[in-house]
């Protein structure tokens, strides 16, 4: 344990309050991973370029890599544990991966979703144009991008039925 | 039969088994942030260990205090070569038959090399501490072009081989030489070129990369004092192997040693060699006694743990006025950095180079390599390819372009003519290897008429005229490579790692209820073995996929085999999978023959069980007769459903495929856009055809980085200035073109379910037809070989100096 002065955090993560105490320094994904066990977010490069790290902060992609804990405080974070629908099956997004053959080592896979998650928000009917600028900063070494972006449009798909549309209100 | 009766096709549907585009059952953990990677893991007590690393390329070492380091609340432990002597580990063995310093011992020999391991409570303070380890050093001249490493002049970069004449591959002829490796008959292709009527020589160079994948190398090692027992988890593609390595190095018996590899985000060779930061791990939890976690950061990885390629390939084509090759010559020059670390089966220190001859019928060829040291980080994996099959790959391919040009002949005709025949297999090549089986013919033919290879040459044709008259300032290239692996190391006649032949193992086991657990000697980094090593059992056994749960990566419980990499998996485990699932078949026969009273010679298989011949109402489902094996097996029967294999595989399998890049560059800009990229796959039976898509988009990627702009490039001083993803090209979905995907088949004769294997295919064929497409562009201003990568500075360059800008 150093001996540098702790400060609190409070943070609303996948829906659920939580306060630690936390070095400065102390980097939001070693909060996430170390702190609260979600180790769904991973570390792919330590500088912003791969996207591994992806959570959602107050409804903005952020990678978690490259900021401090402290600097969310008090800000609503959502990470790939807290994708799935209320009743524990997959969400359109991780059905499509799946079904689209859109993951393969799944080390890119939790920041991929997440992004597209937050994309889908920004932008519910995506080109693929859109798509492919939209996850330009979650990098795959797996798969080629081409199956990724079958997914997001699977899930974008699902999520513009109208059915779908009425169970999400 | 009721109408409930379901179908023999609904039989075989429910099994979801060969050829079959099943779904994969790790995507529903991964699709949730539940894989369990290494870095996930956190046990009671765990401390990180993080290195400190040298700034310079090549200097001696005259001091290392580690005093104001040890002072910081919360460090543990400095360790420095001095103490790794202690346990004899200063130094390690490579794969190569060389040996490299674990951490810096008297000196560096390349920037990043690691020369201190600090164990701290936590990763933050282990930084903090690296930054008061007090090194001091003497730089020594930098030695970074291999084409001076074996100048009389050249600094001495080991002097730990001095006056050492033998290496592990023969003799060394100079300081900085590491082995001369030589295959083919020199007379004969002598010969060749003598009588030739056209010949070309050209120097080709495969520039340093590096795999890079996304999950960086890493490991908890964990010494139980009392038991006297290691546990490591880590990113290993051979957890087997590493193993054994772990116990000749420590002296733990193996037994007390568990390897264990859970989820690994993505490998491609990275993953494939003993590091220095697996052993400092090691040492320092038996040091400490408690667990000890290392995790390389994206620069470490980059820059220390194992280049890719970096061949430099003399390449001489012999051949008559009709196009049809006679000879080939190939000299290559190796760039293996400061230890030859190189990941290749021991008796192959340039790997299976000696495909070079690639899908072509050269009747005489020769190849010299020689292999040199650099003041660059060690390694020479292989980066989704056989070993250094993807370099012969490129060889060939960009002088079979070569050769074209001179000959005024189109360079798909030219392959053509000269392609091994489909009457020919099994086709003994030149240069040693019999290729099991391919027609390339075929797949040439079908690849051509559906991307429309001679309109497409038309249309460059027009566009180069356009060009001329000044109407535009864009040109066309179109990409032809027509590649042939070898892969599936290997029979154990030629391949073994350290000694144990290169074989692999599957288990299978069936439970009385009808499922299964089934575990191998591989270990998948996201190429789905779980789904598909399923697949393979349902179609042999009759059992649904869904039935069966396939692990790897733990070595107390899988059997022993070699690991994942160089396309061996399908080939060698896929094998062993296979067999061990007929073992079980064959016994269920007698237990079924027991059941139906029936002579089990009265028999046959039938989707999911054994019917009576000509009486398919007389059956039993691979269900009953497991219940059976346990609960009455037939008189003088052990009970139980079980099998494993061990397979040797009698020759390596030799994929192929016929790809083409079309692709048009602004000579302005230098910017390379990728119209349409087709491949064409033969990598004989397909298990699934949705992963193999997968694998081929994957490995296409990875292609167009390498050929397009990924490079690990050092200064002349020996920084290496590649080492970060804002300096290393990964592409991301914007750059990374649409890819058309097709196959043939043609099965591998000698492989139990005749597949051949497919992860690397489309980096070995995919890197040629992008560099074949920048080069084919600029053929009628006058080019005969860019060097790669050709990212949009180079081309621009290239652009240039062939007059474009006017």
């Amino acid at each position: 344990m150093s001996d540098i002065e702790q400060i609190p955090v409070t943070v609303t993560v996948n829906g659920k309050k939580v306060q630690r105490f936390v070095e400065p320094r102390t980097l939001l994904i070693h909060f996430l991973r170390e702190e609260l066990n979600l180790t769904g977010p991973h570390i792919g490069c330590e500088t912003s370029h791969c996207g591994a790290c992806t959570v959602e902060m107050n409804g903005m992609s952020v990678k978690s890599c490259t900021m401090f804990a402290a600097q969310a405080n008090g800000a609503e974070l959502t990470t790939i544990e807290g994708m799935a629908n209320p009743d524990g099956t997959l969400s359109a997004l991780q059905e499509g991966f799946r079904q689209m053959h859109g993951l393969q080592c799944g080390f890119c896979t939790p920041g991929m979703i997440t992004r597209a998650h937050t994309l889908l928000k920004e932008n519910p009917n995506p080109t693929e144009e859109e798509i492919r600028m939209g996850i330009a900063g979650n990098l795959c070494r797996c798969t080629g991008y081409q199956n990724i972006v079958k997914a997001i449009q699977y899930a974008a798909e699902k999520l513009n039925q109208p059915e779908t549309q009425e169970a999400a209100e | 039969m009721n109408d409930m009766t379901p179908t023999r096709e609904q039989r075989e549907a429910a099994l979801e088994g060969m050829g079959c585009k099943r779904k994969r059952v790790e995507d529903v953990r991964f699709t949730q942030g539940k894989g369990q990677y290494v870095d996930d893991l956190k046990l009671p007590g765990m401390v990180f260990g993080d290195f400190v690393r040298s700034p310079y390329p090549h200097a001696k070492i005259t001091k290392i205090d580690a005093t104001e380091a040890l002072k910081i609340p919360g460090v543990i432990a400095v360790l420095t070569a001095e103490d790794l002597k202690g346990v004899n580990l200063a130094w390690m063995p490579t794969l190569a038959g060389d040996v490299q310093m674990v951490l810096a011992d008297g000196k560096v020999l390349y920037q990043n090399q690691e020369v201190a391991f600090v164990v701290a409570e936590d990763r933050y303070i282990a930084d903090d501490a690296i930054q008061l380890v007090d090194v001091e050093y003497e730089e020594l001249p930098v030695l970074v072009d291999p084409f001076k490493s074996m100048d009389p002049d050249a600094p001495v970069l080991r002097p730990d081989l001095d006056g050492k004449t033998e290496g592990a591959h023969g003799p060394r002829k100079h300081h900085n030489h590491i082995f001369n490796w030589e295959v083919g008959d020199k007379d004969e292709t002598a010969k060749a070129f003598a009588e030739a009527d056209v010949t070309i020589n050209e120097m080709i160079s495969y520039h340093r990369t590096h795999p890079s994948p996304l999950e960086t190398c890493q490991c908890v090692a964990s010494m139980d004092k009392v038991k006297g027992e290691l546990t490591v988890w880590g990113t290993f593609q051979a957890p087997h192997v590493i193993r054994t390595v772990a116990s000749l190095l420590s002296t733990i018996p193996e037994h007390k040693i568990h390897v264990i590899a859970p989820d690994i985000g993505g490998g491609f060779g990275n993953k494939v060699g003993a590091y220095p930061g697996y052993i400092c791990s090691i040492v320092a939890s038996i040091v400490t006694g408690v667990p000890v976690k290392w995790v390389e950061d994206r620069m470490e990885n980059l820059s220390t743990t194992s280049f890719a390629r970096d061949y430099h390939m003399t390449t001489e084509i012999a051949a008559r006025n009709d196009g049809t090759v006679t000879g080939l010559k190939v000299h290559v020059l190796a760039d293996h950095g400061g230890f030859d670390a190189c990941a290749d089966p021991s008796k192959w220190p340039a790997g299976f180079f000696n495909i070079v001859t690639g899908s072509y019928d050269f009747p005489a060829a020769h190849l010299s390599v020689d292999g040199v040291y650099t003041n660059k980080a060690p390694g020479g994996v292989a980066y989704r390819c056989s070993f250094r099959v993807t370099e012969a790959a490129y060889c060939i391919e960009r002088a079979m372009d070569i050769l074209a040009q001179k000959l005024e002949m189109d360079p798909a005709d030219l392959r053509i003519k000269n392609f091994v025949k489909a009457d020919q297999f099994p086709y003994q090549s030149a240069l040693g290897w019999e290729y099991d089986s391919g027609d390339y013919h075929t797949a040439m033919q079908k690849a051509m008429d559906t991307i429309g290879y001679r309109e497409l040459r038309a249309e460059q044709k027009a566009k180069q005229e356009a060009f001329k008259r000044g109407e535009t300032r864009e040109i066309m290239g179109i990409g032809v490579s027509f590649f042939t692996e070898i892969v599936g190391a290997g029979p154990s006649k030629n391949c073994d790692i350290l000694g144990v032949a290169m074989f692999d193992s599957a288990e299978i086991r069936v439970h009385p209820t009808g499922s299964v657990i089934s575990r191998m000697g591989t270990k998948s980094q996201g190429q789905g073995h779980e789904t598909t090593w399923a697949q393979i059992i349902a179609t042999e056994i009759g059992i649904p996929a869904d039935d069966i749960m396939v692990e790897e990566g733990n070595t107390d419980t899988a059997p022993y085999g070699l690991g994942t990499y160089g396309s061996r998996s399908t080939p060698v485990a896929g094998a062993a999978i296979a067999l061990a699932a007929r073992k079980i078949r064959n016994k269920a026969q007698m237990i079924a023959a027991h059941m139906l009273e029936v002579s089990e010679y009265d028999l046959e298989w039938d989707v999911d069980g054994f019917q009576v011949k000509g009486n398919p109402e007389a059956r039993k489902s691979m269900k009953e007769i497991a219940w059976a094996a346990y609960h009455a097996p037939p008189p003088n029967m052990e009970p139980g459903l079980e099998a494993v294999s061990y397979y040797d595989p009698p020759n390596m399998t030799y994929p192929f495929g016929a790809y083409f890049c079309v692709m048009d560059i602004d000579v302005d800009t230098g910017v390379a856009t990728t119209r349409r990229f087709y491949a064409l796959d033969d990598c004989g039976t397909r298990i699934n055809p949705m992963i193999i898509e997968g694998q081929v988009h994957g490995g296409l990627t990875e292609a167009f980085a390498i050929a397009m702009g990924q490079e690990i490039r050092y200064d002349e001083t020996g920084n290496v200035l590649g080492a970060s993803f804002m300096d290393f090209f990964i592409p991301t979905a914007v750059e990374t073109p649409h890819w058309e995907t097709d196959h043939t088949v043609t099965p591998s004769p000698h492989h139990p379910i005749g597949a051949k294997g497919v992860g690397e295919s489309p980096n070995v064929g995919g890197v040629p037809a992008f560099s074949n497409a920048v080069n084919d562009a600029f053929q009628f201003l006058g080019n005969t070989h860019i060097q790669m990568p050709h990212d949009a500075w180079r081309i621009w360059q290239a652009a240039k100096d062939l007059g474009a800008h006017g």
